[in-house]
């Protein structure tokens, strides 16, 4: 990531946390403020980070994918689903039912990949629509499966909506979160330290291993790659579906770390957005991540001001709108792709079908 | 020179070519859709219904009467307009996600032409110039709305499928704030975010007494002949046509690829809108929020099972109608829940999108060029 | 018939494509040591053969023996195993990696799981410096020229162990001195006991390094020959199967009134980098302006801005008396400008669509073809008819998708469509690449009669035969800048190499 870009990512964080802090200055101190929004930050950026991810690995192996909104829409709601039946069918103590539950949404996620890489790689769909059919797919299935399951008198559930386990617990990082006020950063659910986990090793696996050689390779220049003997379609599938697993992970975010719970279209657009970060990330991972911040410090914004309500001034009163300041993600996202921030340049045979 | 004998042969077979090669151009579409109602058939059995019966209740409200026809078709005049939106744009080499945005904004002004300009005027207009004002203007807020987009493309490269869907939400927020601040209808027993109810003179009226079916229908029909027109017979289609095909060699002959690509998307916008803008004067009197929610899939599906073509738009647009409409009929006979129908139809989504397993499974030969849509993010 | 030198052997190989019998019972042996040339047209079925020998596609029918050995290769796994490599015609390079991480990718070296860069740029330095090739091991491929990026690919080659290497039309990328200097790396293999196979459609080179000749066209072998019995024109008639005429006929030009006027023309290409760099010339009516040069010198980003394609930086661009610089395609081609593209597929045809829409895709708007907005099919159908026949268009119908037709009939019915609009000037961009030689002499033909009836014709080619044989005055251009013009009379093929090599006039 250049340098000018992540002066734009630092700026735009700034002020988002200025206006914050100027309007909040009545009721907390500054650096209460700027820790709590840099918590929320880095947590609500969880999905976005992982989504990014998902797509990073499906992309520099040469195959788009429009799909992650759907595949965290289904991972989110059979993760959910698998903690629900582990714990109240099977009497399981709630942290384990969370854990398998993260389990099937991180499996979700890959067989839904599965089938992307199968549309995109074997039958040579064009991966827009491929993408877009994950989407439906994914929108009718949970559609259907929680209403059955939980609306309808004669399911397993009985018609209603069981008590879920929880949440993912909280984890006090060794020492740091020990520091005082600052130390709530330090303080986060498992999938959010994951994540930023995975962002690390997502970098080396790319730029510093065999595996992320030749995949890298087969994006760029597929044929390239296979006149040393390298198999396209192998590496094809086993990224999407790596990408499958990590958005699958972003899914379970939404159900079993932030709420418990699911509503239809939860995910909300959020796959597309961390497209948009892959994107100003430059496909790679720690830039995904920077940007994956923006967007989380957008939405952090968004969460505090609802909290500051009644102290905006007046002068400000469309702060005060829930629905214009909710405009933030989308509109930074619109303004990002113009490339007006720096162009950045997909891998060269991204959305390419390899024919021999 | 050939003779007039030989032209007039070559004539009729050209004229029997075209019919055999719609026949193959429906084929896959067609058994796709058989496909798709054999797995959901077994996703009714999983859930404990009777196949049979959910599909024979499923046909019976969606064409077993006069009434269910009238349904089927009040339910096929947005999913028309909206279908055709995405494959014009389709055509023009651009994958319209946004119709649902671009909808509910046509909605939005459709109908809040219709209910406040007569206050703001404080005259009642009459319906000849109230109806097709609000139309007009909702349509025109939809091509605005895809419009942005077009011209994002068209200068920054922004890639148009993620800039409709971040439209999408945009446009969502802004009709949640209308509909629950200053268009919210202010009868005190309204809880709900939407509109009041737009004037008479704003209603598009039904076609028989006693059935909800409307002249939006006909609209609709007459609509998907123009959009078919214009892309077949006029310059215009021809230049959309080509930038969609290869935009390298639409400039290389003098296109302005730019110019194409924003009206393109402008005219998509425009059809959406209508849907959305018909919807409010021919149907509900109003626009509710949440109403447009779905559209934007289910448009796309409709174009890719149309495959682009406005006459098959038209026939996916009455399948998918009449399995929305009789598809309560289909819960009250087995008390499957509605909401298998739409993993029906990503079912028929997916096996058009893939027409490889079609292919494979009943082997059947590729007659046709593969349908090139879109292209990754390079644009 | 045993040979103990012989380290490679093919016996009957068939290779049958939809439609096509690419290689027909072909037999073929390399000796150890030996520059065995592989000549053929476009299409004669060199690349199949290579292309199995590497493992990228399998052969219907026939064996394949190494040292002597029946094997069986699958893909390039089983051919690098055999010792056998290849330099594509295409290059296989990653642009975005180094020249290290291209050489390892594959068979990488790697130390606690992670790659061992530092290792892998000591060998490549070894080899580079071993063979002579001059390669930087940490620079990215894509930024270096595209004779130091072949170097790049025979040192993959060698990396591998590589005994039997097989360069395809390894020469059409370089200029006349860069081919001489390959062909010494070459000698220099093949003195280490490495055996080469090298594939070319240019008679010119075939006679200066070749040991062995074998002959393809239309996918068998014509035979197998020495350079010392071989005359070019012998070889000429063995690859295309009948006398060829190497010299096109064209009378004296006769020169009227300025077409096209270009002056200290600036341009940039797609990265910003300025590749046309203050060039400036002039085409009369009734002559053709050859440009030479080897591919990547700006030629293709001069082409572009002419035609309204891409952005002129500065400088002026007149045609017809009509100041036309910067302006968009369409008032140009208006002007009485005709365009054969560089790249058929990308700009010239819209392959998804018929040959009708094609024809009229420059012309589609006006009468007779549209009265006002609505196209008029009968007129568009009729005239694309004539055209067929008036070209020669090989096609079962006017409503073919273009896509369905072989790379000279594609390259005809664009031919047809720039030709027959009435103009004053044709820019030609490599207008017979990659087409069998009796598509290339019917195209050479029409644009001399196109001189002859009064067309200003600007011809930009990589290949120098083409130049020299169509043009009256040749301009050399070497990154960006025109470093000679020449009367075609006076020019030669030595003069004009060292011209296309940066040697000022």
């Amino acid at each position: 990531m250049d340098w000018r870009r992540f002066s734009v990512i630092a700026l735009v964080i700034i002020i988002l946390f200025s206006v914050v802090v100027l309007i909040g200055k009545t009721k907390d101190t500054p650096i209460v403020i700027i820790t709590s929004l840099l918590a929320t930050t880095i947590a609500v950026a969880t999905p976005l980070t992982l989504g990014a991810l998902s797509g990073i690995f499906c992309e520099r192996s040469g195959v788009v994918n429009i799909g992650i909104e759907g595949m965290m829409l289904a991972a989110a709601f059979f993760g959910w689903l698998a903690a629900i039946y582990m714990n109240t069918i099977f009497k399981i103590a709630p942290l384990p039912s969370l854990i398998a539950g993260v389990v099937a949404a991180i499996l979700t996620g890959g067989l839904f990949a599965l089938l992307h890489a199968m549309l995109s790689i074997t039958y040579k769909v064009d991966q827009i629509i491929g993408g877009t059919v994950i989407n439906i797919l994914a929108v009718g299935i949970t559609g259907f499966m929680n209403r059955q399951l939980f609306f309808e008198k004669g399911s397993i559930f009985g018609g209603q909506v069981p008590h879920a386990p929880g949440v993912l617990p909280r984890i006090q990082i060794p020492f740091l979160a020990d520091i005082p006020v600052m130390g709530r950063i330090f303080d986060q659910q498992p999938l959010t330290i994951a994540a930023i986990l995975l962002v690390i090793v997502s970098h080396y696996v790319l730029f510093h291993t065999r595996w992320g050689l030749r995949t890298r390779a087969v994006g760029e220049h597929p044929r390239a790659a296979d006149a040393v003997g390298i198999n396209v379609i192998f590496m094809r599938y086993a990224n999407v579906i790596i990408g499958g697993f990590l958005a699958g992970l972003g899914g379970a975010y939404f159900t079993l770390e932030s709420v418990p719970s699911f509503e239809p279209l939860l995910t909300n657009g959020r796959g597309f957005i961390a497209l948009a970060a892959m994107i100003f990330g430059n496909w790679s991972p720690f830039g995904a991540w920077a940007a994956a911040l923006v967007f989380g410090a957008s939405q952090a914004f968004q969460i505090k001001l609802q909290l500051f309500r009644e102290v905006i001034p007046a002068q400000w009163a469309f702060l005060q709108n829930a629905y214009i300041v909710g405009l933030a993600p989308y509109i930074l996202t619109m303004l990002i792709l113009t490339g007006i921030i720096g162009k950045t340049t997909p891998p060269a045979a991204d959305g390419v079908p390899y024919e021999k | 020179m050939e003779s007039n004998e030989e032209q007039e042969a070559r004539r009729e077979s050209s004229f029997q070519k075209r019919l055999k090669s719609a026949g193959s151009a429906m084929l896959v579409p067609v058994l796709a859709v058989l496909t798709a109602m054999l797995v959901g058939a077994v996703v009714i059995l999983m859930a404990g219904g009777n196949p049979l019966y959910a599909y024979l209740g499923l046909f019976q409200g969606a064409f077993g009467s006069a009434k269910a026809w009238s349904e089927t078709a009040v339910w096929a005049t947005p999913y028309i307009f909206a279908g055709l939106a995405v494959a014009l744009a389709f055509k023009g080499g651009l994958f319209n996600i946004g119709a649902e945005g671009q909808l509910a904004l046509g909605a939005v002004v459709a109908a809040w032409i219709g209910y406040a300009l007569p206050d703001m005027l404080e005259i009642s207009l009459p319906a000849i110039i109230h109806l097709p004002l609000a139309i007009i203007l909702g349509v025109l807020a939809g091509a605005l709305w895809a419009a942005i987009p077009g011209a994002l493309k068209a200068y920054t490269g922004g890639h148009e499928v993620i800039n409709t869907i971040m439209m999408n939400y945009i446009a969502l927020n802004m009709v949640s704030f209308l509909l629950n601040g200053p268009m919210k209808d202010k009868n005190p027993n309204n809880v709900i975010a939407r509109t009041p109810e737009i004037a008479e003179s704003a209603r598009i009226p039904v076609i028989f007494e006693g059935f909800r079916i409307h002249w939006g229908f006909v609209l609709a029909l007459i609509v998907a002949a123009i959009v078919w027109w214009l892309l077949w017979k006029t310059t215009l289609g021809f230049e959309i046509r080509t930038v969609g095909a290869n935009p390298d060699a639409a400039k290389y002959a003098g296109i302005n690829v730019k110019r194409t690509i924003i009206l393109t998307m402008a005219m998509s916008g425009l059809l959406a809108g209508m849907a959305g803008a018909i919807e409010v004067s021919g149907l509900n009197y109003r626009h509710e929020l949440g109403f447009s929610i779905g559209y934007g899939f289910d448009a796309i599906a409709i174009a890719l099972l149309g495959k682009t073509h406005p006459l098959g738009v038209v026939l996916a647009s009455i399948l998918f109608a009449g399995m929305r409409n009789g598809g309560t009929r289909m819960q009250f006979l087995t008390q499957i829940p509605v909401d298998v129908i739409s993993v029906i139809q990503a079912l028929i989504l997916l096996f058009v999108a893939a027409d490889a397993i079609i292919r494979y499974i009943y082997r059947v030969r590729a007659r046709e060029e593969r349908l090139v849509l879109t292209r990754g993010w390079g644009g | 018939m045993t040979d103990n030198n012989i380290v490679l052997q093919a016996k009957g190989i068939t290779k049958r494509f939809p439609g096509v019998l690419a290689n027909d019972k072909v037999d073929f042996d390399l000796r150890k040591g030996e520059i065995h040339v592989l000549l053929g047209e476009n299409g004669a079925g060199k690349t199949t053969l290579m292309n199995i020998l590497y493992g990228l596609y399998h052969q219907d029918e026939g064996e394949m023996l190494v040292n002597g050995k029946p094997v069986k290769i699958k893909d390039p796994n089983d051919s690098i195993a055999q010792g056998i490599g290849m330099v594509h015609q295409h290059f296989m390079l990653v642009p975005v990696f180094t020249v290290a991480e291209n050489v390892m990718l594959g068979n990488e070296t790697t130390r606690n799981g992670f790659l061992d860069r530092k290792t892998v740029s000591a060998k490549v330095r070894e080899l580079s410096h071993q063979y002579g090739l001059d390669v930087d091991p940490d620079a990215l491929v894509g930024q270096l020229p595209v004779g130091i990026q072949q170097r790049v690919e025979i040192v993959k080659t060698l990396y591998r162990n590589a005994q039997i290497l097989i360069l395809d039309e390894p020469t059409a990328v370089l200029t006349p001195q860069e081919a001489e200097e390959l062909f010494v790396i070459m000698r220099g293999l093949t003195e280490r006991g490495v055996s080469i196979i090298f594939i070319t459609h240019k008679l010119k080179e075939v006679l200066a390094i070749a040991d062995r000749i074998t002959v393809m066209r239309a996918g068998r072998v014509v035979g197998t020959v020495t350079p010392k019995e071989m005359t070019e024109a012998k070889l000429a008639s063995m690859m295309v199967g009948r006398e060829v005429i190497l010299k096109v006929e064209k009378g004296q030009a006769k020169p009227k009134q300025e077409v096209l006027k270009v002056e200290n023309l600036h341009v940039l290409d797609e990265r910003g980098l300025e590749t046309v760099r203050g060039v400036s010339f002039e085409v009369r009516a009734g002559e053709v302006l050859g440009i030479a040069g080897v591919q990547g010198n700006g030629q293709t980003q001069l082409a572009e801005a002419l035609t309204g394609l891409r952005p002129v930086k500065s400088g002026k661009v007149i045609i017809n008396g009509q100041d036309m610089t910067g302006k968009p395609p369409r008032p140009i081609i208006e002007s009485g400008m005709a365009h054969i593209p560089e790249d058929r597929q990308r700009h010239g045809l819209v392959l998804s669509d018929t040959i009708v829409d094609n024809m009229v895709l420059c012309n589609y708007y006006r009468p007779p073809f549209a009265k006002g907005m609505v196209l008029q099919q009968e007129a568009m159908d009729a005239y694309a008819r004539k055209l067929i026949q008036d070209f020669d268009v090989r096609t079962p119908s006017p409503f073919v998708p273009t896509s369905k037709l072989s790379g000279g009939n594609q390259q005809k019915v664009i031919v047809a469509r720039e030709l027959s609009r009435d103009v004053k000037l044709l820019i030609a961009s490599q207008p017979t690449r990659g087409l069998d030689v009796g598509s290339i002499e019917y195209i050479h033909k029409e644009i001399v009669l196109m001189r002859d009836r009064g067309v200003g014709v600007l011809l930009i080619s990589a290949e120098l035969d083409e130049i020299m044989a169509l043009s009256d005055r040749i301009a050399v251009m070497y990154r960006g800048q025109i470093v000679a013009t020449v009367d075609s009379r006076a020019a030669t093929r030595e003069k004009l190499g060292l011209w296309m090599a940066g040697a000022h006039a």
